[in-house]
């Protein structure tokens, strides 16, 4: 994967495999200590434990199309490669969460990419799914979800062209605006 | 910077448009598929290439969805088209250029590209 935001965009589709109502994704930035966390917290399902033992092996895969699955492995692998690391906790009928922790200013840290490309197509792929998008930088924070989205525009679909790309935007320009340090 | 007020009036902007679409007009569903070999291959910026065509030549008839992975990782990026009444084209390795071939070929004027085809590909 060229950007971390494709990894998020990847793991989140297992939440949405696994019947979740809510999912949280949660990017928690230091840049004075150079450090990121992406969290993916979902409703879903959940694992067992053998499942959840499984899970970080690419030769495990609950698909029936083929025999391996990589989104976990590859994921982990963006994390550990910066000395960083993944973790999984897991509970059958409570949900599933997602830990990855990475340290930016190492040379092999892929960049967080289009993060408002993943949210807005999570979105609106899956307008049954409360999305819960939440960006801290230093302490600054923006969020944005699907419930209070919804709530402003009642029937129209949150997959209109108009609205995704205004989501976008927003997404961005928020984004943005906790990035600069405020003189 | 895009406020919530601001979705309000995109909101009143779009619901008149749709309900100018003629409802009765059967849907062609484009599906492109997002699992890890679909992402990992490129299919995010094809997906936007064909939301951005399709909203580009106003095609309201035209939704575009994802799925899973369909068993030929090989391939992806792989994208499906559904018209009503009519056999489904399976697309592969597509890329955003030949994304908009198709919208212009297929969805605008009605002559699948055969050549993008899996078809094709096998031979």
């Amino acid at each position: 994967m060229r950007e971390l935001s494709l990894n998020v965009l990847d793991v989140a589709q297992n939440s949405v495999t696994a019947n979740a109502k809510e999912i949280t994704i949660a990017l928690t930035e230091d840049t004075a200590l150079h450090t990121l966390q992406i969290r993916i917290e979902d409703n879903g399902k959940g694992m067992d434990a053998e499942q959840l033992s499984a899970v970080r092996d690419p030769f495990f895969t609950t698909r029936t199309t083929r025999k391996v699955g990589l989104g976990i492995p590859l994921f982990k692998m963006a994390a550990e490669m910066t000395g960083g690391n993944l973790s999984i906790e897991s509970t059958v009928g409570v949900g599933t969460t997602v830990t990855a922790f990475f340290h930016t200013d190492h040379v092999d840290f892929v960049p967080i990419g289009d993060m408002a490309n993943t949210i807005v197509t999570l979105m609106a792929m899956n307008p049954q799914i409360n999305f819960r998008y939440r960006r801290v930088i230093d302490g600054r924070e923006f969020s944005v979800d699907t419930e209070t989205l919804l709530a402003v525009l009642g029937d129209v679909p949150l997959n209109e062209p108009s609205i995704m790309r205004w989501l976008t935007d927003y997404i961005n320009e928020n984004t943005q605006a906790i990035t600069e340090v405020q003189a | 910077m895009k406020t919530l007020e601001e979705l309000m009036a995109l909101r009143d902007a779009a619901k008149a448009k749709m309900t100018a679409r003629d409802d009765s007009t059967a849907v062609t569903r484009v599906v492109v598929g997002m699992a890890t070999c679909g992402i990992a291959a490129g299919a995010r910026p094809v997906m936007n290439r064909f939301t951005e065509e399709i909203e580009k030549r106003g095609l309201t008839n035209v939704t575009v969805a994802q799925t899973g992975c369909i068993g030929m990782c090989q391939y992806e990026p792989i994208v499906e088209v559904t018209e009503p009444g009519k056999e489904k084209v399976t697309y592969v390795l597509m890329n955003p250029e030949k994304a908009t071939k198709v919208v212009v070929d297929h969805l605008v004027n009605g002559n699948p590209v055969i050549d993008y085809t899996v078809g094709a590909i096998k031979k």
